[in-house]
């Protein structure tokens, strides 16, 4: 208990800092912080529409961000979330709209599994065995991936296989026996949100109370004391980037049949890097991602109504979330806040870290 | 029909012109890396570059002005990404991955805050293009190397003179000397960190200067993430180039060839997606050893405690 408030302590105190310096830049501006911030949070959370609305928003987050989490705690940073998503997206897609006759629990599953197993070997394959067997870093090996993920959707939807007939680069649309249903009608918000909030529990699950689990922390911790325990690393290394990939293609999975129903000709979808802040801010905590993604989620969303009732540009949350990166990843700066802060507070118990 | 796309000329001038805003921040992260500090920041660090280059030019009605600006924003953030990484010893990639969000906001903010929501003005002044008299006249060449917008030569001119201070020169020595071996280097007397700010704030300016070859040589104006995922590019170019200025350059051009290619042909028989796919192939096939193995600088993306 003591250990998981700790744990809420920084990211709490970076996001306090980070929105402190974001109210300074209104003021500079000529703006009105209390108002501007009062319109975001309005926007995210204001009412049924714009709470669902966030939440919807949270849910490819949560997913990828687990993704990214779950790498992390492996030793592994898969940048490369983003591409997995987009592989993640049109397998589901695919399948979603080429196969007929299921019944819906049976082709929405089918739709799931297909898009976990793709991204899990895009990112399991060729990053995973090249880290094990060669060395090849997976920061620099997964954005390549990333790239040509993303160039296969344009050409599988630029008079590709996967375009609808007509002129428009996209892809027809999934069958109903595909489509996940809504949790609030008229709203984003589907049932993607129990998906979402089960794979936090696996991966938990997973994590902590599994052999497999301990190895793979074992393995992030420090590859070579593991590799002296007798844990096969190489045999981890790829597992925990399959996995990696596997939940960052459900991500998207979810995203198409859940909100979008069918693959656009786009160039990104920036969940996947926002995956990477959101496991950074949760510690790789898998309760914590489920936590940083709806404060992402809440930025994005309220962003919009910040601009149009206040005038700030919804571009300044960027920079908030950049501060964030910035304070997270120097814990110094927020320990050193944190150490001013309990020094006016004697009475306060103090814990040495 | 390839072999026809080939002689034209047209096809290799955008070449030269698309490698240069990805030679240059390649060649950025090379100074980075070389002293030791991993820096996938180039992509953030273009789009400052792009945005203060626009904004200064605009504002003291020169151009030449907006591209000192610009360089000196590139070193300012360069200096607190040292600051952050080399000082307090924070993880090279995060800080990276937070210097690109940080600055595709700011800039985006800045850019509606100051200009509104309409882009740059139009009267933003830019950087000419020159032709090179005699050059210019010869066949083929001529249209290929004689007329380009004068970052590109500067590109061309600041590969050389990056590979002479590299490898010729005491400073550069030291400089790699710090990326290969602190410790060795520290106990020499070297200063890691002094070392190690220089490469990153020399590489930063180098990435700025990419970002005001897009915004003040080819486009004229800012627009929010004009960067593309060029630092990115970059960062494969770099690893391609085996972390050396011409090394850089040769990836650069691979990678300006494919993008050149692929619009030239268009509507061709071969998709210009799949193309465009394989710079980014080869660079994993690079990493594996599969062509010409990559092996970064020693001690590059570890900080420095002289304490251990």
């Amino acid at each position: 208990m003591q250990k998981t408030i700790e744990g809420l302590v920084t990211p709490f105190v970076a996001i306090v800092i980070a929105l402190l310096i974001g109210a300074v830049v209104m003021l500079v501006t000529g703006n009105n912080p209390v108002t501007a911030y009062g319109a975001l949070f309005s926007g995210a959370f204001g009412s049924t529409v714009n709470m669902s609305n966030t939440l919807a928003n949270a849910i490819p987050l949560i997913l990828s961000g687990l993704g990214v989490a779950i790498g992390f705690k492996a030793g592994l940073f898969n940048i490369g979330a983003e591409g997995q998503y987009w592989i993640g997206s049109m397998a589901a897609v695919w399948i979603g709209y080429s196969v007929q006759g299921l019944p819906p629990i049976l082709h929405i599953s089918l739709c799931i599994i297909v898009g976990m197993l793709a991204a899990g070997l895009w990112a399991g394959i060729i990053p995973g065995l090249a880290k094990a067997f060669v060395g090849a870093h997976e920061v620099i090996t997964t954005m390549m991936m990333s790239y040509i993920a993303i160039f296969l959707s344009h050409y599988m939807l630029e008079n590709g296989p996967m375009m609808q007939a007509g002129f428009t680069p996209q892809s027809p649309v999934i069958l109903p026996s595909a489509t996940l249903g809504k949790i609030v009608e008229r709203t984003q918000l589907s049932w993607g949100l129990a998906i979402a909030l089960v794979a936090c529990v696996v991966v938990y699950w997973l994590l902590y109370k599994t052999t497999l689990g301990y190895r793979l922390r074992a393995v992030g911790l420090n590859a070579r004391a593991a590799s002296y325990a007798g844990i096969n690393v190489p045999f981890h290394l790829v597992l925990a980037l399959f996995i990696s990939g596997m939940l960052a293609g459900l991500a998207g999975a979810v995203q198409m049949l859940g909100v979008q129903h069918r693959l656009y000709d786009s160039f990104s979808s920036g969940y996947g890097f926002t995956a990477i802040v959101v496991a950074l801010l949760a510690n790789n905590n898998p309760f914590g991602v489920i936590l940083a993604s709806i404060f992402f989620a809440s930025l994005s969303t309220g962003g919009q109504s910040m601009q149009l009732v206040s005038g700030v540009p919804a571009h300044l949350t960027d920079v908030i979330s950049g501060i964030i990166i910035f304070l997270v990843a120097t814990k110094d700066i927020v320990q050193m806040v944190q150490k001013r802060w309990r020094k006016r507070q004697p009475l306060a118990p103090v814990k040495e870290a | 029909m390839l072999w026809d796309a080939l002689m034209r000329p047209d096809l290799w001038a955008a070449t030269l012109a698309m490698a240069t805003p990805i030679a240059l921040p390649a060649l950025g992260g090379t100074f980075s890396e070389r002293s030791g500090v991993v820096n996938i920041a180039m992509e953030g660090i273009m789009l400052i570059g792009a945005f203060f280059g626009v904004l200064f030019s605009y504002y003291t009605n020169s151009a030449w002005l907006g591209l000192l600006g610009a360089l000196l924003m590139g070193a300012l953030i360069s200096a607190l990404f040292a600051y952050v990484t080399v000082t307090l010893g924070a993880d090279q990639v995060v800080v990276g991955m937070g210097v690109n969000i940080f600055a595709a906001g700011l800039t985006a903010f800045m850019l509606n805050t100051i200009f509104g929501y309409g882009g740059t003005p139009r009267e933003t002044p830019a950087l000419p293009n020159i032709t090179i008299p005699g050059l210019s006249d010869i066949p083929f060449v001529g249209p290929v190397l004689g007329s380009q917008n004068i970052v590109v030569y500067l590109m061309l001119a600041l590969v050389v003179a990056s590979h002479y201070f590299l490898f010729h020169t005491n400073l550069g020595l030291r400089i790699r000397a710090v990326g290969e071996n602190p410790q060795a280097a520290d106990t020499a007397g070297l200063n890691v960190p002094g070392l190690r700010y220089l490469g990153v704030i020399i590489g930063g300016m180098f990435s700025s200067l990419g970002g005001v070859y897009l915004a003040l040589g080819l486009l004229n104006s800012f627009e929010i993430n004009m960067s593309g995922g060029r630092g990115y590019i970059a960062l494969a170019a770099m690893i391609f180039g085996k972390w050396t200025p011409f090394g850089s350059l040769g990836a650069a051009l691979m990678f300006g060839f494919a993008m050149a290619l692929s619009m030239i042909l268009q509507g061709g028989g071969v998709s210009s997606n799949i193309i465009q796919m394989l710079p980014y192939a080869l660079t994993i096939l690079a990493l594996t050893g599969l062509v010409g193995r990559s092996t970064a600088p020693a001690a590059d993306g570890i900080p420095y405690n002289p304490n251990k």
